[in-house]
């Protein structure tokens, strides 16, 4: 079922585990995400989703097991080190910036890859100006790309759901990472707004970003997805192409219950 | 305040200043409206770190009191030049600022708050028990005027222009702080740490680095007050005084540069004002605490702007728009 | 605040004089134990009382040392109309559970889920508040009330003790185990702690957190007022006596952890005992600093005190 490491690998989980008091959240999980793929995450709630993803982003550190970068162990390292090593991500809970305009959220995004420090900024030197002009069209960009420009001064927080989560989809974008974690993004999004996220998913492949998706649409997921791992009481239980996870009785079984039959 | 451009609120902010210092001619009023310039500095330090930076310090009063002792400690009784004298204190705070915020800025909220407050109080029990070096708690006297190029500061009237022109400098430069890079990253520190954090943002050093900033603003205005007054007691320097630093930067707008300075003014003409009811000082002054927590808690500015937007939504029925943000 | 050294005479305690009289560095080092104690008593008392309201609510009520100073000077005022001691100490403890209520009900329940900054400048608010009126209705001078029963120290060996500190220290004993009682074992009481780890869920059960709320403070003014008139004759009774009692109070209650009660007493006796060795063994005038070193030691070192298990 496991492809062998290549250069192809951007991302790796060897064993990882980790317990809250007497609650295994990650069993012994391992996993690898392919350079330019979309690979899905899917399992019923507290199947360990959200938790795969605190463990790659740094928010939790693995009691056992290795994250690997890009060849590079991650594990334990902060959460902006890891950051800036290329990974962004989105929540599942939308965490805006909502005392700032939609505009300024999407400059944060800049934030590690621009210099200016707290002297910089309070001098306004010729070159932080143009580094903040710099900052300021990256930023317009990914808003236009997401279609947000419009609204770029208005403030994030009275942004309906859907176009928060596109903001925080943008700001994560700003960051040019190279791999991108997507924490149930089309939560709350109806059904037109959760077609303009598969065209965008897709178009953010085609552009050679790497993807890891956390979804309980189905229909997003089947669409975007070029692999899914299925995730169960914080196991691994099956991975593969879409189709064939769809008619794998394991998985049917973790979300429906044992009694039902294909 | 939503000049179209930075620079014209500068320019008047000079116009004004300098109308006042050619319109004023007693003592009393520039001795006041010192006191206001260095509360500002005060302020908009520590506005930094609560209102944008979203965090909690009860203990600002400290890194005052230690520019101040420093200051005239090593004026009063080394003979030492003022402003190396200043630039000691600088040192002294900054240093003091990292050595608490380290282990301080790991903790949130209330027991943030503890920690901060432990911190002043122990400054300022040091200040009054060190008494060969400071002088305990019937303070310092004696320390000699700031001086430039010969020319001694020693009356209200002539520190002003150096208080003001610090004063504007040192607002200049926060309300660029704020609007920059640097100021995005720390009002997202508050907003989310962990949205931040995700975005690269290194939330710890971040913000023991505006804790320090915080603390070498108000290690400036102790260091000016020392030598405005020539005197300095510990008792101004406590916990009573932290609290009213925070009133200041509540009461003017948390997250407003130009709030601080309001704040900072009001505070500070109002006891004078109401000096008649001297023996109700601290009843207004812990009703107004109370007031403004309950009803403005966005700041006396925003709290009226907001007001008035509702009222138009109630009238009107139109759907009340969030100000942008503003300086 | 500490118990004096009396006349010598024939000792009801002939073991202790036995264990100090070889070694007399020994004797004033129970003389330290024993103000550490006592003190440690009134930390503790006030400790329970920050406890209490934050069991309930999460909420540091930044004038719970206010409550100490109000229940002192009312019963002052109290005893010098009527000269009865446990009338005054009734009327003290009542008078400032209502402001309690009061307070609760007019600065804090307006505002309902706050941020912290919130709370606690309103709460710090009306600590200045509180003081201000009472140096409006009392003026700055000191008050005396005259102790529970008489002035004759006690002799424990080599030290002394006076009969208001065991009146101190019995009676925060007796209330704090009424109170863990109280928390533990009966209904109300769990109702309360309930509240505080999820008002939301409290409520569907049918437990009316305002109330709880409500009772949470008026409890804490009634142990911060009984504090205050505990120590009143061995302190005197002033204004300004509430504010470096709350902090100190405030400081035993996170040493010991905040979430336990148990752990706010044991913070008390802790702060009280280092405070006496330190004034009677190193230096008297860094006296105050000692609990706010300790603050700090814990606070970066186990933030969640010595019993606390809450985050």
């Amino acid at each position: 079922m496991m492809s062998s490491p290549s250069s192809q690998t951007l991302l790796e989980l060897q064993e990882v585990s980790l317990a809250f008091g007497g609650l295994q959240a990650v069993e012994r999980l391992s996993l690898r995400v392919n350079r330019g793929a979309v690979k899905a995450i899917i399992g019923p709630n507290g199947a360990g989703k959200t938790t795969l993803f605190h463990l790659v982003s740094g928010y939790l550190a693995p009691q056992q097991g290795r994250v690997l970068l890009n060849g590079e162990e991650i594990q334990g390292l902060p959460a902006h080190a890891i950051a800036r090593r290329g990974v962004a991500r989105t929540f599942q809970l939308v965490q805006l910036f909502d005392q700032m305009t939609v505009l300024e959220n999407a400059m944060v995004g800049r934030h590690r890859l621009s210099r200016a420090g707290l002297l910089a900024g309070a001098l306004q030197l010729p070159r932080t100006r143009a580094e903040e002009r710099e900052i300021r069209a990256r930023a317009m960009e990914v808003l236009e790309f997401v279609g947000l420009d419009s609204r770029a001064h208005q403030s994030a927080a009275v942004l309906p759901l859907g176009l928060k989560r596109l903001l925080e989809l943008a700001r994560a974008l700003a960051m040019a990472p190279t791999l991108l974690l997507l924490d149930e993004p089309a939560s709350g999004l109806d059904g037109a707004e959760t077609e303009r996220l598969q065209e965008m998913i897709l178009d953010l492949k085609a552009r050679g970003l790497t993807t890891l998706l956390v979804e309980h649409d189905m229909g997003l997921t089947m669409e975007v997805a070029d692999e899914i791992a299925v995730l169960n009481y914080g196991r691994l239980i099956a991975e593969g192409q879409p189709r064939a996870i769809q008619k794998n009785p394991e998985v049917i079984a973790a979300y429906l219950g044992t009694d039902w039959q294909a | 305040m939503n000049f179209a451009r930075p620079w014209n609120r500068w320019v008047l902010f000079a116009l004004v200043a300098l109308a006042i210092a050619a319109g004023l001619d007693n003592e009393y009023y520039f001795t006041l409206l010192n006191f206001i310039g260095i509360y500002t500095l005060l302020v908009v330090g520590l506005n930094l770190l609560l209102g944008y930076a979203g965090q909690i310090s009860l203990g600002h009063a400290a890194f005052f009191g230690l520019g101040a002792y420093t200051s005239g400690i090593l004026t009063a009784t080394c003979g030492v030049n003022p402003w190396l004298a200043l630039l000691a204190g600088l040192a002294l705070s900054g240093s003091a600022a990292v050595l608490i915020g380290v282990p301080a800025l790991k903790l949130r909220g209330y027991y943030l708050a503890m920690a901060t407050l432990g911190f002043g109080i122990i400054v300022s029990i040091i200040l009054n028990q060190a008494q060969p070096l400071t002088g305990g708690p019937s303070g310092l006297s004696g320390i000699p005027p700031l001086s430039l190029a010969g020319f001694p500061l020693n009356t209200a009237r002539r520190l002003y222009p150096l208080i003001w022109l610090a004063v504007g400098v040192i607002l200049a430069l926060s309300a660029n702080l704020v609007d920059s890079r640097a100021g995005r990253a720390l009002r997202a520190l508050h907003d989310s740490e962990a949205a931040a954090a995700s975005l690269g943002v290194d939330t710890a050093r971040l913000k023991l680095k505006i804790f320090v900033w915080s603390a070498l603003y108000a290690s400036l205005a102790g260091s000016l007050y020392a030598h405005s007054l020539n005197f300095i007691a510990p008792a101004s320097f406590g916990f009573m005084f932290s609290i009213k630093l925070v009133a200041m930067v509540v009461l003017g707008g948390m997250a407003s540069i130009w709030g601080s300075l309001l704040g900072a003014g009001v505070l500070t003409v109002l006891p004078e004002l109401l000096s008649v009811f001297h023996d109700f000082e601290m009843v207004i002054f812990g009703a107004i605490l109370m007031v403004v927590m309950i009803f403005l808690p966005r700041g006396l500015v925003r709290g009226l702007l907001d007001l008035r937007e509702f009222r138009q939504y109630k009238r009107k029925g139109r759907f009340p728009g969030f100000l942008g943000p503003g300086a | 605040m500490v118990s004096g050294q009396g006349r010598k005479g024939s000792s009801p305690w002939p073991l202790v004089t036995s264990l100090t009289t070889p070694l007399p560095i020994l004797a004033p080092l129970l003389q330290y134990f024993i103000s550490g104690l006592t003190n440690g008593a009134i930390y503790a008392l006030i400790a329970l009382g920050f406890g209490i309201i934050f069991n309930t609510t999460t909420i540091i009520n930044f004038a719970q040392g206010e409550f100490v100073m109000l229940g002192a000077l009312c019963a002052i005022s109290i005893y010098h109309l009527t000269p009865s001691l446990p009338l005054a100490f009734l009327g003290g403890v009542i008078i400032v559970s209502l402001v309690g209520l009061a307070f609760e009900r007019l600065a804090l329940r307006p505002v309902g889920e706050a941020s912290p900054l919130t709370l606690i400048i309103i709460t710090v608010g009306a600590g200045v508040f509180f003081k201000g009126v009472a140096m409006l209705l009392w003026g700055k001078e000191s008050y005396t009330l005259p102790p529970f029963s008489g002035e004759a120290p006690l002799h424990l060996g080599p030290a002394t003790i006076l009969p208001q500190n065991l009146w101190i220290l019995g009676l925060t004993l007796v209330l704090v185990l009424a109170l863990e009682a109280f928390f533990r074992l009966t209904l109300r009481g769990k109702a309360m702690r309930a509240c505080a780890y999820n008002p939301r869920a409290a409520r569907l059960v049918g437990i009316a957190a305002s109330r709880m709320v409500q009772f949470s403070f008026a409890l804490s003014a009634l142990l911060g007022a009984g504090a205050g008139i505990l120590i009143a004759p061995l302190t005197l009774g002033v204004y300004d006596m509430g504010t470096i009692l709350g902090l100190k109070g405030f400081a035993a209650a996170i040493i010991g952890g905040l979430g336990s009660l148990l752990g706010g007493v044991l913070g008390g006796l802790l702060l009280g005992l280092a405070e006496s060795f330190t004034c009677g063994l190193i230096s008297s005038g860094y006296r105050d600093a000692v609990a706010f070193l300790l603050l700090l030691v814990v606070l970066f070192l186990r933030p969640r005190g010595l019993l606390g298990g809450r985050q």
